[in-house]
């Protein structure tokens, strides 16, 4: 597989400050790679010293093999979409897709073919002559976007596009992006501070913290198998129990002094950990009848309704602390109300246990 | 309209209606009378354009004006030359922090009457002034030279007189202006140059337009430092129309004179603004 882009080191210290500290990945050619993390967790620095805007305190960039440090950002074959997607204002949308192109040798009739048949690709066909300013902000987006993918880079960099724009139509453009990227075949890193961002697009994905990646994985695998307490907490939603592991170690008290029979993953932890269990993966009205399954009484507090992410607040046995499950989207628990108490289980593979 | 609004119209509309009027509409309705006025052989005042006539029939008269012009657009060109670094580099590059305290320090000369800032750059520059003392007494020359009383000196001193109203609408419109355009540019492969044309001129253009228009009236209609620093020989405009009303006491050619003042000025900006497509009201909002 060949890489398009290669990091190894990567560091940059701001005075005290260490915000992106000792980084090392890499992302093949033409894939969707997001880099999800809370703001302030380093990933805009990373992005900007990709694109070339900052310089890294040590380590090195590679695009397709080329070292990228010391190089200007207009001379990287990379782009970048930024975060208010900064379209020139004193410019139509025609002027806007060609800025790029007439820093190159291109001849007039090649400039325009090429921005009639990018703008015509994410269905902005006709749209050369309006104004910026005219534009909705689905549309504004599609045209930086095709900005930067009419000069053919090597990776498409993307700050947070979405954030802007309303719930609906981030929607819809989680879903025209994939499909653009999918189209033109061109490597996307993608900046997030939304998990549900970055599972639906990406290919992979990086969970950063603190100047650090947490793990590099698969969307499912992130969700399924976080390897550290705060990817768990960080993607998807979650419950979780500050714990205590038993001396056996297959077992964790509670805080709450509920005990959950669990998998360790990491045989190493220490004594005191996190339990974290999916709303999901916690079944109600269930028949005692199964060994891996760690049983308990639910009191319905809330029911939160969401269409078909309706979940429902409750107290776990006689303890105050209340934990989120998710309603499967069959009518069967229609009748849960608040104030019943029901028999709910979660099965052991899905109790997961972090430092 | 309701009552209410109708109350706070009048209180804002009717002293700019009264100061336009009285100060400005008034008199120059006056002027324009006044110099239509000509006093013929025989002593007595009648129409005519004989005032109008006399600018153009004296050379001196006309080469003035258009020196004027000339020199006011080079003063308006070289204060945005002169600004616009200083501008982007309190707003773009400096940290936040000193933004505040540079600008300060930027308006701290206006604080002082244009007279005595003038009177400052005369001790600097005349012959027994600071620059040719220190000059002499360094060696580099044996007697003081003269720097005053020409158009290079007026032409600073005039420069220097208005470069606040210049750097005040650039502060402003690159201070509107986001960063990312500039790195988005960049991104896109442009030089630092390109960027500089195509992306931070066009974009602070209306504070360039309000700024030069300010800055060429303030200059084309400036009597002191002219005087001051260009002397005898600075052959400024305004200086034509003071002699013609204190010296000649010819109030009615004073007039005419002012009047082609106020039609040049109009009629450059008029130019200016079809030439670089701006708008006056979008550069003025």
């Amino acid at each position: 597989m060949n890489h398009s882009l290669e990091i190894s080191n990567l560091k940059k210290v701001f005075s005290d400050f260490k915000a992106v500290d000792g980084i090392d990945f890499h992302v093949e050619e033409g894939s969707f790679f997001s880099i999800l993390g809370p703001s302030g967790c380093g990933k805009t620095t990373l992005l900007r010293m990709i694109a070339g805007f900052l310089e890294p305190s040590s380590g090195s960039i590679k695009i397709r093999g080329d070292e990228m440090i010391g190089i200007s950002p207009n001379k990287r074959p990379v782009n970048l979409v930024f975060q208010n997607l900064a379209l020139f204002p004193m410019m139509d949308v025609g002027e806007n897709v060609a800025f790029g192109l007439k820093r190159q040798d291109f001849s007039k009739s090649e400039i325009n073919e090429k921005v009639t048949s990018i703008l015509e690709k994410v269905q902005l066909g006709g749209y050369e002559r309006k104004n910026v300013s005219d534009l909705s902000g689905g549309q504004k987006q599609r045209v930086a976007i095709a900005r930067s993918l009419v000069l053919e880079p090597s990776i498409l960099l993307l700050d947070e596009p979405l954030g802007a724009l309303d719930l609906k139509l981030r929607e819809q453009m989680k879903i025209q992006l994939k499909k653009l990227q999918n189209e033109f075949g061109t490597t996307f890193i993608y900046i997030t501070h939304d998990q549900s961002e970055a599972l639906v697009m990406s290919d992979k994905v990086a969970v950063m913290n603190n100047g650090k990646f947490e793990q590099i994985d698969t969307p499912q695998n992130l969700y399924s198998n976080p390897k550290t307490s705060f990817v768990a907490s960080f993607v998807g939603e979650t419950n979780k129990f500050k714990a205590k592991l038993t001396s056996e170690r297959t077992n964790v008290k509670t805080k709450e002094g509920i005990d959950f029979k669990v998998n360790l993953i990491d045989q190493n932890i220490k004594e005191d950990c996190f339990l974290f269990v999916r709303p999901e993966a916690i079944a109600m009205m269930v028949e005692e009848d199964m060994e891996d399954m760690n049983y308990f009484d639910l009191k319905i507090k809330t029911i939160l309704f969401d269409g078909s992410n309706t979940k429902v607040l409750a107290s776990m046995n006689e303890s105050e602390h209340e934990i989120m499950v998710s309603l499967p989207q069959n009518r069967q628990f229609s009748h849960i109300e608040k104030g019943k108490i029901v028999r709910a289980g979660v099965h052991v593979s899905d109790c997961k246990c972090y430092e | 309209m309701s009552n209410h609004s109708k109350i706070g119209f009048y209180i804002f509309f009717v002293p700019i209606f009264l100061w336009l009027f009285l100060l400005i509409v008034l008199p120059h309705i006056e002027l324009f009378l006044m110099s239509l006025k000509y006093e013929d052989d025989m002593g007595n005042m009648a129409w005519s354009l004989q005032n109008y006539k006399e600018f153009f029939k004296e050379e001196i008269y006309w080469l003035t004006f258009i020196r004027v012009a000339l020199y006011s657009i080079l003063v308006t060109f070289l204060t945005f030359v002169i600004t616009f670094p200083i501008a982007f580099y309190i707003t773009k590059i400096v940290s936040v922090k000193y933004k505040g305290f540079l600008i300060i320090l930027l308006l701290m000369p206006f604080w002082v009457s244009e007279l005595v800032r003038v009177y400052g750059w005369m001790i600097l520059l005349r012959e027994s002034g600071v620059i040719n003392y220190f000059l002499q007494s360094l060696g580099f020359i044996d007697k003081p030279i003269e720097m005053l009383y020409n158009d290079v000196s007026m032409i600073m001193g005039l420069v220097y007189t208005s470069m606040l109203f210049m750097v005040v609408p650039l502060i402003s419109s690159l201070d509107g202006m986001d960063d990312s355009y500039i790195e988005a540019a960049h991104d896109l492969g442009a030089s630092k140059i390109v960027i500089f044309f195509k992306i931070v001129i066009p974009y602070i253009a209306p504070g360039i337009v309000s700024g030069s228009i300010v800055v060429f009236m303030l200059t084309l209609g400036n009597y002191l430092t002219p005087n001051l620093m260009g002397g005898k020989n600075s052959l400024w405009f305004t200086e034509q129309i003071y002699n013609q009303f204190i010296a000649s006491f010819n109030w009615n050619q004073g007039a005419a004179f002012g009047f082609l003042l106020l039609v040049l000025s109009s009629f450059i900006i008029w130019i200016g603004l079809k030439v670089t497509k701006q708008n006056l009201t979008k550069a003025l909002s």
